[in-house]
């Protein structure tokens, strides 16, 4: 059963919510969707470009208010 | 298609530290291979009894101290952990502060001569801090 576990990197400036997300990335099983928060505008295009290049898949992208939510769901 | 980073860090101002670290980081954890060459200035800060903390080159390294911008020392653990990033430190830098591996942060090592740096970044981008 895959879960969603959001990851809260409100606040942390360029490389700290990538990091972030790549940190739990590595601890997630396949399958599971990891939503991460930021207010950090590069992110909202950073994650994408490492998911490309990894081979995980882009759930969703939206900004809500002043914070991005960015989910990504583990495909290997 | 993955890429070699080979990271030369000179520098102990804050602002280039500050740079190498998230190249190194980033680039590792996206599958990069990355290695990092520590000498001068830049490795006192890895070595125990030294300060941690870089003093700022011009305006904007006032600013990296503030709340929330990663430390350049724990992106570049984040590179070793995350992205098995080597963490090289000179031997010549190493002879002239009269230290050990014993006496680095735990990750960096073997103690690496600059013709072996350079024979293993062939091929590869070498950038310099």
């Amino acid at each position: 059963m895959s879960e969603t576990k959001v990851i809260d990197a409100c606040n942390t400036y360029c490389p700290g919510p990538l990091m972030e997300l790549i940190t739990y990335m590595k601890q997630a099983e396949v399958g599971d969707v990891l939503e991460l928060l930021s207010t950090d505008q590069g992110t909202a295009s950073d994650v994408p470009e490492w998911v490309n290049k990894i081979g995980h898949e882009m759930v969703s992208s939206e900004k809500v208010g002043d914070v991005w939510h960015i989910s990504v769901r583990k495909a290997k | 298609m993955p890429s070699e980073f080979h990271i030369i860090c000179v520098s102990g101002s804050h602002e280039k530290l500050q740079m190498a670290a998230m190249i190194a980081s980033v680039a590792a954890a996206s599958g990069d291979k990355v290695t990092v060459f520590f000498s001068m200035n830049a490795l006192t800060y890895f070595v125990d009894g030294h300060t941690a903390s870089a003093p700022a080159e011009g305006e904007f390294g006032g600013m990296l101290d503030k709340k929330g911008v990663p430390p350049f020392k724990v992106l570049f653990q984040q590179a070793a952990d995350l992205g098995d990033a080597l963490l090289l430190p000179c031997s010549m830098a190493m002879d002239l502060l009269e230290i050990t591996d014993e006496n680095l942060d735990p990750g960096f090592g073997p103690a690496t001569g600059l013709t072996k740096f350079l024979m293993d970044a062939e091929g590869g981008q070498i950038l310099t801090f």
